[in-house]
This record gives C-alpha cells, structure tokens and sequence, in this order.
C-alpha cells in the first residue's frame, strides 16, 4: 500500500501484527463490523492451497479474506 | 412491553454460527414450520413454545447477521423486522444469541439492537467452550452495563433454556441505556425525522436516516421526505457508519475487559487449526472434498435403492390390489392407474431427499462448507462465479428450489445471476429417479474393480457432466453480463465441531416434508391430469377401439392377449395425450424418441420427477393383468420399427443427456421469477438450457446409434 506500509496481504503464515488502518473506504465499514478495528491485533493463520483467499485470526476468532481485500488492511511493523 | 394478542412474538436474532438454529429447534420442537418472509423467499421460520405460566410464545428464527447494515438481501431482513412497528413479525421482545467464546464481534450486533429500545434478552451461548478454554464472565456486570437480562446456555444440550423461557414468561423491558447516542451533527436530522414519521426512538430514526434505500417497507413519499432531511442537515451515511462502529466497539473493549477473566497464556492451536492444516492442504483438502462428494453419490445410489425399490413394489400392489377388488369402472381406473402411481412416483424420492439433505446438513453444521468456501473461491471466480456459489450448487443437488434461495448470501449481483442461472444444471433429486431409471435399463449392474458399482460411476458421470455445464455456461454468461461491481468474500472460519444430530434431524424432516407437500401437490395433479389425457380422446376411438383392431386385422389369428395388448395401445395412441405425443413426435425424433417418450416430455415439463409417473402410467394404461414394476415395464417395451427394445442405449443416454441440461421445473422458473424481480432471466434461462438439452441430446443419439 501507499506510504511504504505494510499490508496483511503481505504477511507469513504464523505472524502477528496490529492494524494500522483500513485504507478502502468501500470495505472498512464491512472490515471494522467483522472486528477488523484499528488497534486491533490479528494473526496470518494460512493461505487456501491456491493462494488466494487467506485465512486470519482477529478479535477471538478465525476470518476469511480475499487477497484483494487483506491489502486493504495496512498494518504497524 | 406487554405481549401484544394471545401470544408473545419473540424473534431469534444472532451472528451466523451462534447456535441459533440450535435454541430455535430445542424451544419449539417439532412444532414448527416454514414459510417465507411477505414478498421474498427468504425463508422464515415460526414456531410456538410453551413457556412456563402454560401459555404460548411464538418464535421467530431470523437469518443470521452481524449488524444491522445489511450486505446481502438475506441480511436486509432482519433490518426491516426490528425496524418497521408495522410489521406482522415486529417481535414483543429480541433475543440476541451470541456465541460467548467470541464475545466481541458478537456483541455489536446486539449494541445496535439495544439502541433500537427493543426489549432484548441476551443469550450467552456455548458456556462449556467458554469454561474450556478457562473463561469466566462477571454476568451481574455485563446486566448492569448493558441493562439487559443476561442467560449463560447451552443451545446443544438445552442447558439454560428453561432460565431463558423463565426470563421471556415475565414483560421484559427496554434496556434504558443508550450505548451509541447519535452523533450531535445528525441530532437536529434525527429530531425532524422522529417528528415527521412518529419514531419512539433516536437510534431507529437514524437507522432510517443512514439507509432508506435498503428498507423496503418505506413509503416512497417518506423515503423522499428522509432524503430532503439528509440534504438540509448535511447527513453523510459513509462518514458516520465507520464512526459508529468505532465507538460500539470502544464501548465493546472497555465492557469486556470489566467483566472478563481469562488466563494469562494465549491459547497456542487449537483443534480446529489442526485440522484445517489437513482439510485446507493443497493436495488432501481437495481429495478429502472430492471424496466426500464421490461418498454421497454412492451413498445415494447405494442406500436409497433398497427402500425405493420397496416403495416402486409396494404402490405396484396396491394399485394391483385396488383394481381386482374394486369394481371395474373410470373412478377405479383413475384411482389405480392415475392416483396411486402419482403419489409412488411422490413418496419414492423420500429416501433420496433425505439422504442429501442429511449430507448437506452435516456438512453444514460441521463447518467444514465454510472450508469449501474458502478452498474453491480462486478456481469458481475464474468461472465468474464466488467461493459462496459453491454452497447453492451443492444444494443444487438435492433441489434448485432452496439453492437458488440460497444465493441470497451472494452480495456481488453479478456473481449471484450467474450463480441462479447455472445452478439447475446441477442434477437435482428430482432427476434422481428418472436417472436411475433409465440407467437401471441401460447399464448393466456389475461391479468393476471389486468395489466400484458401475451404475453408481453412471450415475456420477452424468453429476460430473452437470459440473461440467455448470461451469462452462458460468463462462459464457460471464463475458456475456457486462457489468462492473465490485465483489468481496469476507467471511467467518467457524470452529469445527460434530454436528448437532438433532438439528440434522430437523432438516431432513423439515425439507423432506416441504418437498412432499409442496412439489407433491403439482405432481399428482400431473398425474391425474395425465391419466385423463392418456384414457380418453377425440371421436369414437376409445369406445370403438376393439371393433377398429379386428377391422385391421380381420386376416390375423390374434390370442385374447394379443388382442388386449394391441386395444390398450390402440386407446392409447388415439388419446389426448397420443395425439399430443403424436404432435411433437417430428421435433423429438432426431433424438430417438417416439411418441409415448414425447408424452413424458411434456408432462415432466411442470416438473422433472413427473417423467417416472408418467411412464407408470402410460405403460400400466390397460395392462391391468401384470401390473409389475415400471422398471420392467420399460425393458418390455418394443420399438416397432426395429423389433428390439425401445429403450437401447442410444435413446437411454439422448434422454439421460436430455434431462440433465433441460430446464423442466416450473417451480425453479417461478423461484427465479420472484428472486431476479422479472421474467427476463427466467425466460433467458429456459431458452439456453432447453437448446442445450436438445443439441447434445441429439448428438448423443447420432452418435451412439
């Protein structure tokens, strides 16, 4: 994403980070009710076997994104 | 608020796998049924329960959400029932069932309702996960902050379900709190609009403010009136949507970290991500999928043929039983040829219906759908299509009916008419028996490889060749639609966990009773048309017939069976329904069929079941002497033309071809009515799979024969 910042897109499989922010206006109302807020931390759990779309641990339990969508999370590294 | 009427309405309002279906089936039993919302097919379902002072409470189970701003149209309805006072379904109470091991998200959902000054109940579900894991909550704190009753259960054992009936016996009040109060810029808006339209409430007039496109009870004239406020006070939904979940879930944080205890060690894997590391893996996920699909289609072949062949036999004799003890005369033929065979060809699909609604529900309640989701998203959107088609084309093989129902959950509109379009390629119950059937003719019953029935592989060979369809027409229509939408899938991994036996009981009851009472209606009426048609006609053919037949074959020395034989097909081919056979006898013969076959094509039109019964009924018309099996029936058949059997495997693969690319419900067509507002892809749809049908029906014949 813009500003060099990283973004869950990008994460390892096992790695923990907090989001930094929500950069897609269309989704981050859907994202926060889903318990994607700011602050937050979240957990890269594992991608689905064709790459595409991901699996994340946030606010207590297990989501799933696709890539397009995870890159729309930037997060603090 | 007092319950309003003779009974309380209380709806079941919670997150997609919080159980809720769980606490629905264990309040009303068995003493429930399913209908529809007004105006949708979203499905509804009501039941009563009886609560302790001995009166009634009727309970209403509402699509799972996670907030009040719906997504999809499936979630729109739970907007419009706690929005609109208006309703026949506005609950007297709400009861937010939550699943308490994911008590954060959980709980916007329930922030909102309480704003909404509904009286709410709050439903803690699966405390033994909760105490598992080592989690305690301060239920007196949450109470006090929130202002509503608070119930710990188990919706899988019933464990406080009698408290939560205890606390719903009782008028429950409004929680008083105002845990979100509107924003001060959308104060002077929300105010106007509260006195324009008689809002009880702050957070309703804004809900009304932030969305009146997506509520549909709303008067045009009260939609314009809402549009003028948000012009004059400068209201911007997008703006204020993200903010207010910002602050539900600071008010969430603060809540939960007051009334939460829990170990110090974060958990490290759990058994769901052990087993996701097998059923997600890029080689075992997909065999594992593949073989539980092969599974339920040996399954089906396997297990459903005994109790079917039992049916076949047993409404066989019944029909033979009424026709000797009964007078001979219409009434006793309509009841032996007409009536019974229609409601056998009904009660025979029972054991397969049941079978795939057992599976589907299964893997429902495992979880694991949510895994298929997620493993076959990449490879269906290359087809157009969403990892969330995969779970209406799965229930496409028991039914287009609730699969197309189901699309309802697809938020891409583009995603969801391909997904409507393409799923009754899938091959349905309904083209169950006529596959077995036929395949019952034509393949023979052998075993290869020791394990490996082969009309079981026959039978998934024609599933496949649906897929197949399924796909390649996604692409078509794919570069056909032109729009540009943007689609998303963000969607929860649920725990996996054994499923609740009960609640596949449910379904299959539940599925299998709609499908009797429902789709069996218009097959009897089929059936009983069907058998006017076939026993009488034009002219004086049916009385005369025999005189006709000794005309014809004055030279003949014909046996009293012989000549039997050669009336009932004179009457036959002389009836309504020959002479409309008859008629489109030139059309359907470069596929290999006759007359008799055309018959079964029309009738199975309405439905494609109908195929079965009605060549029980045209082959029992007049063979009163061996009523037997319509299996043998069909394999007796001749073809007059070549002296062999009618039914050769050329004609058996051009039909078996026929009925999995042709679009022959009406039902479907009126579901795709209601669900796309139009006939334009109802009728876009009958166009494209009846040509297909009949140009690779007539491929297949031309090439096999």
């Amino acid at each position: 994403m813009a500003n060099g910042k990283r973004n869950v897109a990008q994460m390892k499989p096992g790695e923990v980070a907090v989001i930094a922010g929500l950069e897609d206006d269309d989704l981050s109302t859907k994202l926060m009710e889903m318990g994607c807020l700011p602050g937050t931390s979240i957990r890269f759990n594992f991608k689905a076997p064709l790459g595409d779309p991901v699996c994340i641990s946030v606010s207590g339990y297990e989501l799933s994104l696709r890539i397009a969508e995870a890159s729309t999370i930037s997060i603090l590294n | 608020m007092q319950p309003s009427g003779k009974h309380a309405k209380i709806a079941l309002v919670g997150n997609p796998n919080s159980g809720k279906s769980s606490l629905f089936n264990y309040l009303t039993g068995l003493n429930q049924k399913t209908g529809n919302f007004p105006g949708v097919t979203v499905e509804k379902r009501t039941g009563f329960s009886k609560m302790p002072e001995g009166h009634q409470a009727q309970f209403i189970d509402l699509p799972g959400v996670y907030s009040l701003y719906p997504r999809s149209l499936d979630e729109q309805i739970v907007s419009e029932t706690l929005l609109n006072d208006k309703s026949p379904d506005y609950p007297d109470a709400v009861v937010v069932i939550v699943d308490a091991t994911n008590l954060k998200r959980s709980l916007l959902l329930v922030t909102q309702i309480i704003d909404l000054g509904l009286p709410v109940v709050l439903a803690l579900n699966m405390m033994d996960l909760v105490a598992k894991k080592q989690i305690s909550y301060n239920l007196a704190e949450m109470t006090q902050q929130l202002g509503v009753p608070v119930v710990p259960m188990n919706a899988r054992t019933g464990m406080g379900v009698d408290d939560l009936k205890n606390v719903l016996s009782k008028p429950v009040a409004p929680s008083g709190k105002s845990i979100f109060p509107v924003f001060d810029e959308a104060k002077a808006g929300v105010q106007e609009l509260r006195e324009a339209l008689y809002i009880n409430n702050d957070y309703k007039a804004y809900q009304f403010l932030q969305q009146p496109n997506t509520l549909s009870f709303l008067k045009q004239e009260d939609v314009d009136l809402i549009h003028r406020v948000k012009e004059k006070y400068q209201f911007f939904p997008g703006k204020f949507h993200g903010a207010e979940t910002v602050q539900r879930y600071s008010f969430i944080q603060s809540l939960l970290d007051s009334v939460t205890t829990q170990p110090s060690a974060e958990r490290k894997t759990s058994r769901s991500t052990l087993f996701d590391k097998v059923l997600t893996h890029r080689v075992w996920g997909y065999a594992i999928f593949l073989g539980i699909l092969f599974l339920i289609f040996q399954a089906i072949f396997a297990w459903a043929t005994v109790p079917m062949d039992f049916i076949d036999g047993l409404f066989a004799s019944l029909s033979n039983y009424l026709s000797e003890t009964l007078p001979d005369g219409p009434l006793t033929r309509m009841l032996a040829e007409g009536v019974v065979p229609g409601i056998g060809g009904i009660v025979i699909f029972i054991p397969q219906i049941a079978i795939l609604f057992a599976f589907i529900s299964i893997l429902e309640e495992s979880g694991y759908m949510a895994r298929v989701v997620f493993l076959m998203d990449k490879i269906m959107r290359k087809f157009g299509l969403s990892g969330k088609s995969v779970v209406p084309l799965i229930s496409g093989v028991a039914c287009a009916i609730p699969a197309i129902m189901a699309t309802r959950t697809i938020d891409n509109w583009k995603e969801r008419i391909i997904t409507i379009l393409v799923t009754p390629l899938m091959s349905c119950a309904a083209r169950l028996p006529v596959f077995t059937i036929l395949i019952a003719l034509i393949v023979p019953e052998k075993m290869v490889y020791g394990f490996f029935n082969l009309q079981g592989l026959a039978l998934m060979g024609l599933y496949l060749l649906g897929v197949a369809a399924v796909l390649l027409s996604a692409v078509v229509i794919k570069m056909l639609i032109n729009v540009k939408e943007r689609s998303y899938l963000i969607m929860e991994m649920p725990m996996y966990r054994w499923p609740k036996w009960s609640n596949v009981g449910y379904t299959i009851y539940d599925k299998t009773k709609s499908f009797v009472f429902e789709a069996g209606k218009v097959i009897l009426a089929i059936a009983i048309v069907l058998w006017v048609l076939a026993s009488y006609g034009p002219g004086d053919y049916q009385e005369n017939a025999e005189a006709y037949i000794l005309q014809e074959t004055e030279n003949l020395e014909l046996t009293e069976q012989d000549m039997e034989d050669r009336v009932a097909a004179f009457k036959l081919e002389h009836s309504y329904a020959g002479i409309l056979g008859k008629s489109i006898e030139p059309v359907i013969r470069p596929l290999g069929y006759d007359w008799k076959i055309g018959i079964a094509l029309v009738t199975s039109f309405a439905a494609r079941e109908v195929f079965v019964g009605t060549m029980a009924t045209i082959y029992s018309i007049g063979s009163e002497e061996d009523q037997t099996t319509i299996k043998s029936r069909m394999k007796a058949e001749i073809n007059p033309e070549t002296g062999g059997p009618r039914y050769t495997p050329a004609v058996g693969f051009s039909l078996l071809v026929f009925y999995t690319f042709a679009m022959q419900c009406m039902s479907t067509l009126a579901v795709v009515y209601r669900e796309t507002k139009g006939w334009k892809w109802p009728m876009i749809q009958l166009v494209y799979m009846t040509v297909l049908a009949y140009i690779s029906a007539f491929a297949v014949f031309q090439l096999l024969s």
